[in-house]
Order: C-alpha cells, then sequence, then structure tokens
C-alpha cells in the first residue's frame, strides 16, 4: 500500500512529513501539490525524512506528500546512448521542450522514447532454457552500440514460451514470455540505482584501458574494470583530463556524470562530441555516449543520486559484454551533497562536517568497478571502469573526501598547480602519482607492443626520479656545480616533460596518441640519454650535446608526426645517430 | 517590492543575529517573501529559511537591529521575492535589495521576475565562442575573455582589481559586431569610494545610460548583501534573455556576501565547513556563478566579472577557493607585481581562462594566437625559475640560455604586461608583444610553437 502523508517542515532539500508509517527506506515519493520528486531516507515512527530532488521553494507544510512503492530506479533498454539526463534520469531535452531554457519543476517524462520502434534479432527460440541475465536476441541502438536484450537479472527465466519474430519493434512490446513467469520479457526493464547488478564471476584487471594520453598510458596506466582518481586544485585541468578520457578511452560506451560541476562544460561534451570521430571506428563519439548532467546550481540531492544513475547505467552496457568507461566529475561534490543532507538531518557529524559514513559509501561506489562475466548465456565479459575526480578544498590531500578515495582506488593522478602554473599540461604530477596495475598489464604491452614496454618505461621513470633529487641541489648550488654526467640526467629529464608527458589536448595531431607511437617516443628519448652517456664518456662536451639540432626535432615530435606516419620517428632515430657520431668525429680529431 | 495582502503574525518567539522565529504560523511556504513590521511602522523584508511545526525561521534583510519580540509582526506575502525589471531600468541605480535611490520614481515594470532564477538548462545552453577585446593585453593575449563566461578576479586588499574592472566595463567590445550592450554593477559591502570611483567611470566613457548600479556599500546592512548579487543577476538575465543585449556583470567584493552567508549559517547553528563558513557555500556560490551564459535562440549573453579580495592573499581559502571551482578560470592580480608598480599586477602563472581555446584561433584571433601563448606561460615561468636560482647562486652560476631567458621576464613585465590605465590595444598589437617577448630566445627554445609560425611571425632580437 502507498504511503500518504503530508509536510510538516521543510528546509531546503529537506522535508519531513508524518502519516509515512508505510513508506519504505530510499521509496520515492511525490512531494507536495508541485509532485515534487523525493526519496525517504530516515524513518522516525511515522515521520519520514525526504530528500526532495527539486527546488522546494514554496513548498508549505500540510502539503501530501505520496509514495509510488518502488526505490529510486533507472530504466534500462535501447535509447539511452547519446542522450543527456539529468541526476534522476530525466531528459534535459525533454525538460526544455516542457519548460523552456531554465529547468521547472515536478516535470514527469520517461527516460527514453518509448514508442521509437527497434529491428529486433531474436537468439533464442521457443523451448530454449534461459536465465536471469541471459540474452534472447539484439538490437542496433546507435551505429556503434549493439544492444542485447536481456532476461532482467530478477526475472527467474525458464523455458522460452513465445518469442516474436525479427521484426520491428517498440520499448513496450511483449517479446517473450517463459515458463517460470507470469511477467513478459521486453526491451526494457527497471533497476534500482542503489543496488548494484549481480554477476556470475569476477575477474583480475589485466588489460590496460587505453586512453591515448601518454602519462597515464605509458607511466600511470590504468586496468579495464579498474578504479581511477584524479584529484587536484581548481585550474589544475581536471576536466580537459576526464574529457580526454571520455573522448580517446578505448571502451565501447562511456557514462560521463557532471555531478555539481559547471554548465558549460557539459555544454561542450554536448556540441563537442557529436563532432569528434572514435579513432578505432570512425563514427562520431557521441554514438557511445552518455551525459548524466546535475550542474552545480542544480538541486543538491539530485547531485547525490546522479552518480548511483550513471553507475547503475555503466553496469547494464557490461552486462551486454561491453567494456564501460564511468568518469565522474567531481565526487567531492557528490560527498558535499552527503554532508549537505547529513547537516540537516542533524547526524553527528566526522571531518570537516562530513557524516561518518562518507567513507563506506565511497568503498561501495568504488567496489561497483571491476571485470565480470556477466550472468545467463552466451558466456560475455564486460568491464566497468571508474574515474573518479577529487577537488580537494585548498589543493589540500590530506583533506576527507581525498584521503578517503585513496583507500578505494588504485591508479591515483595527483595533479599539481606548480605544473599547472607553468602550463605544464597534463599537469599529472610524476612523482605523487602511482598505478597498482603496472605489473598486471606490462604483460598486455609486452605480447601487443613491444617486449622493450617494461624496461624503457623503467629507465625513463628512474631518469625522472634521478632529476627529482639532482633538482634539490641545482636549488642549492646552481647547475654549475654538477658535473656533465649528472647534467645530462637533467637535461634528458627536461625532454621527456616536454616531449612525452605533457600533451596538448587542444592540438589536432597531439591530442591522441596511439600505443604504438607512445612506445617509439619513449625509445627515442631513453636511446638519447644512453648515447648522450656514451659520448660523455668518449669526452664530448655537454654543450656540444645541448646543441644538436636534432633535439627541437625530438620534442616537437609528438606535435609534428601523427600516429599514421610514425616511420618519420625512424629517421628521427636515424639523425640522432648520426649527429652523435658527429660529435664523436669531433672529439677524435 | 510593495506589500498589499498576504497573512500576518504578531507572534514573535525569538530573534538571534540576522534571524527572527515566528510562532503560531500555519500557512507559510519555505523561501516565502516576508514582511516585517517593528512597532514604529518600519518595514523591513525578510525570506522564510524553514518551516515547519507551527515555527517559521525568516532572515532579515535589513538586520534585526531595533525589532522586539513585543509589538513587531511578520507579513508572509504569499510569493517569493520577485524584481520588477522593463528597460527603463538602464541609467538606474538602486539600492542592495533593488529600490531605487537615484531620487527618481520607480521604473515602470514590464515584468516581476523571481530573483532567484532558474538553473539553465545545461542541455540549452550555447556554447560561448565569442572573443571579447577587452584592450588589456595580458587578458586578450593569454587569459582572453568569452561572451557568457564566468572570470573573476582574484585580489587583495588595496589592490587595483576595480581599476582593472573599470577599464574592462570601459573598453570591453567584440571586434566588428555593432551588438547592443550593457554594464550591470552590484556593490557588495564596498566602501563609497570604491562605487564612486566605478560609476564616475562609467559616467565620463559614456556607458552610464546603458548601466545598471545596485550599491551595498559598506555601511549598508550585511544580510541584504545575500540578495544583492541576485537581483542584479535577475536585471541582467532579463536584459540578455529578453532584450537580447550582451550583458557584463561586475560583482565585488564576493568576499563579503560569503561573509554575510556565514553570519546567517552561524545564527542557524549549522555544523560549519571550513574556517566556519557553511558546506554548502559551494552550491550557494554556483547559484550566483552559474547565472553567467548564453542560451540557443536568444541573441544576449550575460558575462560576469565577480571580483574577490582573498583574505590575507591567501588563494586556498574557502572564498577564491570554491569562487574557483565554480567559475571558468580567474585572473590572480600579484602583491609583487603590485608593489613593482606593475599595472595591471596579474599574476598570469596563477591565472587561467578555460574557454579561452574555443574563442580564439583562425577566424576568431589568430591561427597562432594559442601557441604563442603557451610559449610566453613556458617562458615566463621558466624565468621566474631562473630568477630564483639568481637569487641564490648569482648570475655568474647561470648558464647562456638561463641568462636569455631572465631577459624574457624582464620584457614581459616590461613590454607586455604593462600598459596605461586609459590604453586600449588591439588583439594584433598584443599578439606582436608576445611575439617579441618570446623573439629573445632562440629559435629551437620555442619548443610550444609549430615551425611554420615561427618562420612566419619569429624576429630574431
Amino acid at each position: 500500500m502507498a504511503a500518504k502523508g503530508k509536510i510538516i517542515w521543510v528546509s531546503g532539500p529537506a522535508v519531513r512529513a508524518d502519516g509515512m508509517s508505510d513508506a519504505k527506506m530510499y521509496e520515492t515519493v511525490s512531494v507536495g501539490n508541485a509532485k515534487l520528486i523525493g526519496e525517504v531516507i530516515r524513518l522516525t515512527g511515522d515521520t519520514a525524512f525526504i530528500q526532495v530532488y527539486e527546488s522546494t521553494s514554496g513548498l508549505k507544510p500540510g502539503e501530501p506528500v505520496i509514495g509510488t512503492g518502488n526505490p529510486l530506479s533507472v530504466l534500462l533498454g535501447p535509447g539511452i546512448i547519446g542522450q543527456i539526463y539529468d541526476g534522476i534520469q530525466r531528459p534535459l531535452k525533454d525538460l526544455a521542450a516542457k519548460s523552456g531554457s531554465f529547468i521547472g519543476r515536478g516535470i514527469t517524462t520517461t527516460p527514453v522514447d518509448m514508442t521509437k520502434k527497434y529491428k529486433f534479432k531474436p537468439l533464442v527460440k521457443t523451448g530454449d532454457e534461459v536465465k536471469p541475465g541471459s540474452v534472447i536476441g539484439s538490437v542496433k541502438e546507435t551505429d556503434l552500440i549493439d544492444h542485447s536484450i536481456m532476461v532482467p537479472p530478477d526475472h527467474p527465466g525458464g523455458k522460452i514460451t513465445k518469442i516474436v519474430s525479427e521484426g520491428d519493434y517498440d520499448l513496450e512490446t511483449e517479446l517473450a514470455t517463459t515458463s517460470e513467469s507470469k511477467i513478459p520479457i521486453k526491451m526494457y526493464h527497471m533497476w534500482p540505482v542503489r543496488k548494484p547488478r549481480p554477476y556470475k564471476s569476477r575477474y583480475d584487471p589485466t588489460v590496460p584501458l587505453l586512453t591515448g594520453q601518454r602519462v597515464i598510458d605509458t607511466f600511470f596506466p590504468i586496468a579495464k574494470g579498474g578504479t581511477g582518481s584524479i584529484p587536484g586544485a581548481f585550474g589544475t585541468g581536471k576536466t580537459v583530463t576526464l574529457h580526454q578520457i571520455a573522448k580517446w578511452a578505448d571502451s565501447q560506451v562511456v557514462v560521463y556524470i557532471g555531478c555539481g560541476e559547471r554548465g558549460n562544460e557539459m555544454t561542450e561534451v554536448l556540441v563537442e562530441f557529436p563532432h569528434l570521430k572514435d579513432p578505432r571506428t570512425g563514427k562520431p563519439l557521441m554514438d557511445r555516449t552518455v551525459l548524466v548532467a546535475n550542474t552545480s546550481n542544480m538541486p543538491v540531492a539530485a547531485r547525490e543520486a546522479s552518480i548511483y544513475t550513471g553507475v547503475t547505467i555503466a553496469e547494464y552496457y557490461r552486462d551486454m559484454g561491453k567494456d564501460v568507461v564511468l568518469v565522474a566529475d567531481s565526487t567531492s561534490r557528490w560527498a558535499e551533497a552527503l554532508r549537505e543532507m547529513s547537516g540537516r538531518l542533524e547526524e553527528m557529524p566526522a571531518e570537516e562536517g562530513y557524516p561518518s559514513y562518507l567513507a563506506s559509501r565511497l568503498a561501495e561506489f568504488y567496489e561497483r568497478a571491476g571485470r565480470v562475466r556477466a550472468l545467463g548465456s552466451p558466456d560475455r565479459d564486460g568491464s566497468v571502469t571508474l574515474v573518479g575526480a577529487v577537488s580537494p578544498s585548498g589543493g589540500d590531500f590530506t583533506e576527507p573526501v581525498t584521503t578517503h578515495t585513496m583507500r578505494f582506488i588504485k591508479t591515483f593522478w595527483a595533479l599539481d598547480a606548480k605544473l599547472a602554473y607553468s602550463r605544464h599540461y597534463p599537469s599529472i604530477n610524476w612523482m605523487n602519482s602511482y598505478s597498482g596495475y603496472l605489473a598486471d598489464i606490462g604483460k598486455w604491452w609486452g605480447d601487443n607492443v613491444s617486449k622493450e614496454w617494461f624496461e624503457l618505461r623503467s629507465e625513463a621513470y628512474g631518469i625522472l626520479q634521478r632529476e627529482d633529487t639532482l633538482k634539490e641541489i641545482v636549488r642549492l648550488l646552481g647547475p654549475e656545480a654538477l658535473p656533465d654526467e649528472e647534467k645530462l640526467i637533467l637535461e634528458v629529464a627536461r625532454m621527456i616533460k616536454i616531449g612525452i608527458l605533457q600533451q596538448n589536448s587542444f592540438d589536432d595531431v597531439d591530442t591522441y596518441c596511439s600505443p604504438q607511437k607512445q612506445l617509439k617516443l619513449l625509445k627515442l628519448l631513453v636511446e638519447f640519454y644512453r648515447q648522450g652517456q656514451k659520448a660523455l664518456k668518449d669526452g664530448a662536451s655537454l654543450a656540444d650535446i645541448r646543441a644538436m639540432p636534432v633535439i627541437a626535432t625530438l620534442l616537437k615530435a609528438r606535435m609534428e608526426i601523427p600516429d599514421d606516419q610514425i616511420a618519420k620517428l625512424d629517421q628521427i632515430e636515424t639523425t640522432i645517430a648520426d649527429e652523435f657520431k658527429r660529435i664523436g668525429v669531433k672529439v677524435t680529431n | 517590492m510593495s506589500a498589499q495582502g498576504g497573512v500576518q503574525y504578531s507572534k514573535i518567539a525569538e530573534i538571534k543575529g540576522p534571524l527572527v522565529v515566528v510562532d503560531g504560523v500555519d500557512s507559510a511556504a519555505f523561501d516565502e517573501l516576508v514582511e516585517i513590521q517593528t512597532t514604529e511602522g518600519e518595514r523591513r523584508l525578510g525570506k522564510v529559511l524553514e518551516v515547519g511545526n507551527g515555527k517559521a525561521i525568516v532572515q532579515v534583510f535589513e538586520g534585526t537591529t531595533g525589532l522586539s519580540v513585543s509589538g513587531t509582526s511578520a507579513k508572509f506575502m504569499g510569493k517569493v521575492m520577485e524584481m520588477p525589471v522593463s528597460e527603463e531600468v538602464l541609467g538606474r541605480v538602486f539600492d542592495g535589495l533593488g529600490r531605487p535611490i537615484d531620487g527618481l520614481p520607480d521604473p515602470i515594470a514590464s515584468k516581476f521576475l523571481d530573483i532567484n532564477g532558474e538553473p539553465m538548462n545545461p542541455e540549452q545552453r550555447e556554447y560561448p565562442r565569442d572573443f571579447i577585446q577587452t584592450g588589456v593585453s595580458v587578458i586578450d593575449g593569454m587569459l582572453t575573455l568569452v561572451r557568457g563566461q564566468k572570470l573573476p578576479i582574484f585580489s587583495g586588499s588595496g589592490m587595483s582589481h576595480n581599476i582593472l574592472a573599470a577599464q574592462i566595463a570601459r573598453q570591453a567590445a567584440v571586434v566588428g559586431t555593432t551588438d547592443e550592450f550593457a554594464v550591470v554593477f552590484a556593490a557588495i559591502g564596498v566602501q563609497y569610494s570604491e562605487a564612486e570611483y566605478f560609476k564616475r567611470s562609467l559616467e565620463e566613457s559614456g556607458a552610464l545610460k546603458r548601466s545598471v548600479l545596485f550599491l551595498n556599500l559598506a555601511d549598508d546592512p550585511a544580510i541584504e548583501r545575500i540578495i544583492t548579487p541576485r537581483v542584479a543577476l535577475t536585471v541582467a538575465e532579463y536584459l540578455a534573455y529578453d532584450l537580447g543585449m550582451h550583458v557584463l556583470v561586475i560583482l565585488t567584493d564576493m568576499t563579503n556576501y560569503a561573509e554575510a552567508l556565514r553570519e546567517i549559517s552561524a545564527a542557524r547553528e549549522e555544523v560549519p565547513g571550513r574556517k566556519g563558513y557553511p558546506g554548502y557555500l559551494y552550491t550557494d556560490l554556483s547559484t550566483i556563478y552559474e547565472r553567467a551564459g548564453r542560451l540557443h535562440g536568444r541573441k544576449g549573453s550575460v558575462t560576469q566579472m565577480p571580483i574577490l579580495t582573498m583574505p590575507s592573499d591567501d588563494i586556498t581559502h574557502p572564498i577564491p577557493d570554491l569562487t574557483g571551482y565554480i567559475t571558468e578560470g580567474q585572473i590572480v592580480l600579484g602583491r609583487d607585481l603590485f608593489r613593482q608598480g606593475v599595472y595591471p599586477p596579474v599574476n598570469i602563472l596563477m591565472s587561467l581562462s578555460r574557454i579561452m581555446k574555443d574563442g580564439i584561433g583562425e577566424g576568431r584571433t589568430r591561427a597562432d594566437h594559442q601557441e604563442v601563448s603557451n610559449q610566453n606561460y613556458d617562458a615566463y615561468s621558466r624565468s621566474q625559475e631562473v630568477r630564483a636560482l639568481a637569487g641564490i647562486v648569482g648570475k655568474a652560476g647561470l648558464t647562456g640560455v638561463d641568462l636569455k631567458y631572465l631577459e624574457v621576464g624582464d620584457s614581459f613585465e616590461k613590454d607586455f604586461l604593462t600598459q596605461a590605465v586609459d590604453e586600449n590595444r588591439t588583439i594584433e598589437e598584443t599578439l606582436s608583444l608576445q611575439w617579441k617577448v618570446v623573439s629573445l630566445l632562440p629559435k629551437n627554445e620555442l619548443t610550444k610553437v609549430k615551425d611554420k609560425f615561427i618562420d612566419q611571425y619569429y624576429k630574431e632580437r
């Protein structure tokens, strides 16, 4: 029975209602005469505490609150890709159609067009045995997405008693029925957002998620099904880095959650993605992207929900056997939403006013990442990779959201304001960042790109580490105090920073770098260092090395040589060897 | 802002700080406008912060000084606070709550608008792309302002932020268009002299008749500051989206706004976040800053330039920190440059314009703009490192290239950054100055610029 109560208290997004003894925890309710959408987050006697997903301006005590009987759920079916949703899966396009350029209240919409027809291809026949999660057919959702229609995980399955033949059907059509349930299987089903979708088993992440960003792929990689976090003060380039991952990651689906961030950033994605081509398929990136936008000025409670809405959609595509990347910008704003509701509930605060359950909520979220074998048949392996931005107040990484997040993620890309101030982008600090996947994915690089990868990467990283120590000496005594061998390290470290670590997202060529090109650039720089060492030993001076014309070419190779002309990098290799030879000749003479 | 009708209650339970708790309330809505009447018949405005269990907590904008528990009554107006708008607001001066203070009658309203506005649907936003030429080299060249952007000035007490903001307001133009523009200026707790400087500056340039001024001065009620930016933005949105004007909104000083918010939060005994500011400071600031932008199918735009003074010049203080997370960049003024007498004293290394990349380049400014600007950043940043090093080891310990970078640093500050308060440089002049600075370096140091641009613009000095 649905609860029917009335409002007794309103303060911002928090509402208390009495007469709610029939309400369940996390049930969605309709609040007030304006029929605002809310969710029950605490029950005391017959009083329910409700967080409201829309502005409560004008709401009065005495107005009705009506339960829906259902927890906050998302609709999962074809039509999701390419959409931009608010935090509770309402398409922003539909909201605009109903309330204009500014977001009105109490508007109900369907998350996808229920009347749109998709060409359904059945993959099972009458009499076949299906289990929860089994694929019964597929539809073409976009040019890039073959959308599997699955038995919902909460449906018992059984023997197929009836299934439609190939043809065009809309979402409400009953596609199949089974012996074990009266509930027909349609093209869509509902799933509660706070409940992780089940799977058969889980694998270790061993395949890298390639992002085309050198500092990530080469130095601090993330695996498919892994977790990563990108903390940084404002202006350090969090959003640009996340956009780059969303654009170039080699996954089939991207879910981008703008959680409490800037409106124009979502617009930027909307404007840019339809024109950008996936480097692997040549199709528009929007054909694989879903956006969930709850910008900073939109109601704070829906910001809390947006994270769950996004991750549930990601899991759904994972269950089809796809690799999905979910990018959440920013988890700090989500934590702030928790803090705000916690404050209104008058809970005892932990650090900096955040609720004591902040850590467990973060853990639950990041645990929804993973590479899994999906339920049912046929066998499908998919993954959800979670990347969350953190916006630490004052850029201080010891604040609660950053420190708790670090406990639950394996790749940490620490953004550095100092690097950003000197326009070293992406400003990922190579001394403070780490990746827990390096050993696991080394094999993939060895098998697919080059056996030398691990060694080259270690050598280059070693140079950067040496430089970090030497810099201390330079700071005290000046660069001239160092012997030439060490000055060479400084010189090569500088070249690695400019030629590899830095990457210009706004340059047509530099924005994406293939693994092959990454390896080649790495090899050129390491090779330069090895030959430089040898030349010094043979008596050459550092000034000669510094004056080599090939350096400028080498440092611009990332911008000047596109992926399809990698052979030009081999020419640079020859030039390096030639120029070192010339220095050698000069010495012997 | 007249006060007809409404339900009146006269049982005041408590008065604390800026808050009045009204008892026995059976019909009040959250956010509703309230008119408080004192025993002397004086009327003040407020709004409902919390309602329930027969009580309403009302925040009084003009402060609670002189209110008493007996004799004070509260009238609930049955609507949220609204601002009357029409084309006639142009050229007018209002107080911090939007009431005229220039001695002229109330402008005839063509519309009444909720001062809180509504969140813009991100799907309906038009991405900002039109380059605004401010005539200030450091901004046009390296921190480009774009129509619909929100770009704050982070300053410190006593620095030249108001002079810079006024110069931008006078000179800002989109090259090659004749679209109508307007300036909305909101003074939030600033001194009379600062507001007066701004007003005079607009007057002298003839821009006053296209401007709207909202003045909450330092001696005006502090709680009113919560409302001032909102009435100003409501008017700006009307001018932009109803009348199709390009509006530049200057909000100064947002630090005073945040302090008023903290005062209310403390009076409500809320759990504080950092430095006593409420946990929702970020969300609250976003409801102001996110009101900048452009919309599909509408001609106008709202560009925001909020100004804030960083307490003890600390950029990690919650106010600049949370502002920087919402705005699309920041222009940071540097104390060292200011002391050396450099105008504008912009510390470019800490400054940023996020939308710059979309407002510049071929067809907008020039193809080499982004790259030459990157090279300037790189060179200036390097020059700062070398300067620090030279301070320790002396010039003798530096390499030849390092010495070149020292020259670059000086040339950047002297030739490019420094300009006169009334100097209006074109974008071409600005770009040639940028090339002039980096041309002090040997060609092979220019790693951020493509060879074709070097061939075209580099002139060895």
